[in-house]
């Protein structure tokens, strides 16, 4: 058996914490030693940890890091598709095919996303409304699945397993390469326009024109109560053609995070604090068109600050992205309400509006209003976010599971229909349940 | 990309994740490469993502350390295929299995020498004349701090880099004539499958490691401690007298 340490691991929440067993093989035959021979437990894979809860953590038992499984196996410059190991990150393939005029379709907020982690939550972006999920520009899976061992998957080939493994949180297979689809673009850098929102129906009322932007986003003051409820900043960018860049339009700008040298003390983000930086940030976004940007430093503005998510303090936060139909802006009017009047600051709250639902059986992204709040990790916290899942579930929505830390059971059963259809193929793929994690078992996945 | 095309460079043990390292720091500066381990899917992994990254030419061939009757096939192939254009060989074949094993387990223990020391030498015989002969290139081995003075808990690992270095001394003290850079490399603990899980602490990056290997190469340093505390470190632990020394739990 390949050698293990014991670690005290999180999520990018750095709440919970839990004593996982690390694996961290560095040839595939090593991971697939893992998985065949389960140690107690049960094993979950984990990449570069930003899922915030308890999606890659395994209190109790092992989880098996793909991160010197990073390997870029074929790339086909004609067709645009990427051949590569679970472990590569969203930032490397960046690094290595942005400087050729391609770049991925779909990203996250963060360059520090494993392919894996990126197809295991099916990850969304700005631009979900035009492009869906990761999971719509992925070709084709290879897992290795405790029950049938190595297992290719697509959309033809074994379907039912590649619409579990998207979005399938890592309980269906390890990951251990996927082809990608990438799309050209013909510089690395965006025009934005930015435009300030009023209110939650003036946001409301802008998106159904942020259509015709391949990114929009909006963030919003979650302090703002009252007839400023909703108060916030709409961007929107499109890639911008290499005529409207003066110089190189490859050109990328240093990267270089600075660090937080220190956890703040807890309660250091409250009211006030909060309230100021809100108030900085519009005043920072006066409405602007056509602003040039580097590509990367939108997609990625949070990856300028390397570890902000130690600003909650020891205690943690919790991310809170959830979902609702359209039609049901009243549940999202309560949401941000309820966060607005409990004092619980939220530094960010980014509001978006989905495109329709992918193929993912547990995919988070449907058609509708999109919200994610953060907030520390304290117990009075906890109690209102079980409000919020309530709301969220009688509206028809859903939480987001590479995210929560929170959600019971029942909650999850109430949100995620296709539960019992991933259930069916994971006893085929894991008969045995080797592949678990603390959320699997806190919602009942396993 | 590439600013241009570089000699090509041999690298032994590629799987290995220091050979893996120093393999893309290469790349990064455009050297073609000829991966060489016993696990040839692995390597052609290693090889194809050098090529998809930097552009560069990479290759995998098939290598077993321990099949000493192969070596110089093995090298003179790789001789023959690259001619003039292998610019050097780094060599990062290393095996440390469990310390205690091997101090009682005598096939344990001749299996560290053999990878450690023997496979070394016998794959640098062919290439080390090769190179003398072309008078040019370098030969760049990953040896350890462990070889600097004998300790419980590996000594035989011990034993072996120490030997290794000691060849190495050798060998660069007969190629510097023929201005055949000979480059002795010594790690201090890296994060690398060795050291995982056995509670070292300073470990380096592979990554940090890799680029300290490469500066050496380039300005043709004879012995390099990486990170370079580890010089100062033996030197300290190779000064305390082995009186006082075989008393010490190290």
């Amino acid at each position: 058996m390949i050698p293990s340490r014991t670690e005290r691991l999180s999520g990018w929440g750095r709440y919970p914490v839990a004593e996982c067993r690390v694996y961290r093989p560095e040839k595939v035959s090593e991971l697939a030693e893992v998985i065949a021979s389960p140690a107690d437990g049960g094993v979950i894979a984990r990449g570069l940890g930003r899922a915030y809860g308890d999606a890659a953590l395994n209190e109790g038992g092992a989880v098996v890091s793909h991160l010197r499984l990073d390997r870029m196996l074929a790339w086909d410059d004609a067709a645009g598709v990427l051949e590569c190991e679970g472990g590569v990150a969203l930032g490397d393939v960046a690094d290595a095919l942005l400087p050729r005029g391609w770049f991925l379709p779909v990203v996250p907020g963060t360059r520090h996303v494993t392919v894996g982690g990126a197809i295991a939550a099916d990850v969304h972006g700005k631009n979900h409304h035009r492009d869906g999920t990761f999971g719509r520009w992925v070709d084709e899976i290879s897992l290795l699945t405790p029950g049938l061992g190595p297992l290719r998957c697509s959309r033809d080939a074994e379907p039912d397993a590649f619409r579990a493994t998207l979005g399938g949180m890592g309980l269906t297979g390890a990951i251990v390469r996927a082809k990608l689809r990438l799309m050209r673009v013909e510089s690395a850098f965006v025009a934005v326009d930015t435009l300030p929102l009023r209110d939650l129906d003036d946001a409301l009322g802008r998106f159904a024109d942020a259509d015709a932007h391949r990114y929009s986003v909006a963030w919003i003051d979650a302090l703002a109560a009252g007839k400023a409820l909703g108060r916030g900043v709409l961007m929107q960018a499109d890639h911008a053609p290499s005529s409207a860049v003066p110089g190189d339009p490859f050109a990328r700008p240093k990267r270089g995070a600075r660090r937080l040298p220190f956890g703040l003390p807890a309660g250091a983000l409250n009211r006030v604090t909060v309230g100021v930086f809100n108030r900085l940030y519009r005043a920072a976004h006066r409405a602007r068109t056509g602003a040039l940007e580097p590509l990367e430093r939108w997609m990625w503005p949070l990856d300028a600050v390397a570890d902000w998510n130690r600003m909650y303090g020891r205690r943690g936060f919790v991310q809170y992205q959830l979902v609702v139909p359209p039609d049901r802006t009243d549940a999202l009017r309560a949401i941000l309400e309820r966060a607005a009047r409990s004092g619980q600051a939220s530094f960010l709250a980014v509001l978006k509006r989905f495109g329709p639902a992918g193929e993912g059986l547990l995919s988070f992204p449907m058609e509708g209003w999109t919200l994610a709040l953060d907030f520390p990790a304290a117990p009075a916290v906890i109690a209102m976010l079980r409000e919020m899942d309530r709301i969220v579930a009688d509206a028809g929505g859903r939480v987001y599971l590479a995210k929560d830390a929170v959600m019971d059971a029942a909650t999850f059963a109430a949100m995620y229909p296709a539960a019992d259809a991933f259930r069916a193929v994971r006893r085929e793929l894991d008969p045995a349940g080797v592949l678990t994690s603390s959320l699997a078992r806190r919602v009942g996945l396993a | 990309m590439p600013e241009r095309a570089r000699g090509t460079v041999l690298v032994a043990g590629a799987t290995s994740a220091i050979a893996r390292a120093v393999a893309a720091e290469l790349a990064r500066r455009g050297h073609a490469l000829v991966l060489a381990a016993r696990d040839a899917g692995e390597a052609e992994a290693v090889a194809a993502d050098l090529r998809v990254r930097h552009g560069i030419s990479a290759r995998a061939v098939a290598f077993d350390a321990l099949d000493f009757a192969s070596h110089v096939a093995f090298a003179e192939r790789v001789i023959a295929d690259e001619g003039d254009s292998l610019a050097g060989v780094v060599v990062a074949l290393g095996w440390m299995g469990d310390g205690d094993a091997s101090k009682h387990d005598a096939d344990e223990a001749r299996r560290t020498i053999d990878v450690n020391l023997t496979a070394v030498v016998s794959l640098l015989t062919p290439l080390a004349d090769h190179l003398e002969t072309r008078r040019a290139g370098f030969i760049c081995v990953v040896s350890s701090v462990a070889g600097d003075r004998g300790r419980q808990s590996n000594y035989v690992y011990g034993a072996a880099k120490g030997g290794l270095s000691v060849y190495l001394q050798g060998l660069r003290n007969r190629l510097h004539p023929a201005g055949v850079r000979v480059v002795t490399v010594k790690p201090g603990f890296v994060d690398t499958r060795m050291t995982f899980g056995r509670g070292r602490f300073l470990v380096a990056s592979p990554a940090r490691v890799a680029r300290g290997i490469v500066r050496a190469i380039d300005r043709g340093a004879d012995v390099v401690y990486l990170p370079g505390f580890w010089r100062p470190v033996m030197l300290a632990i190779r000064a305390v007298p082995e009186r006082i020394f075989k008393r010490l739990k190290l």
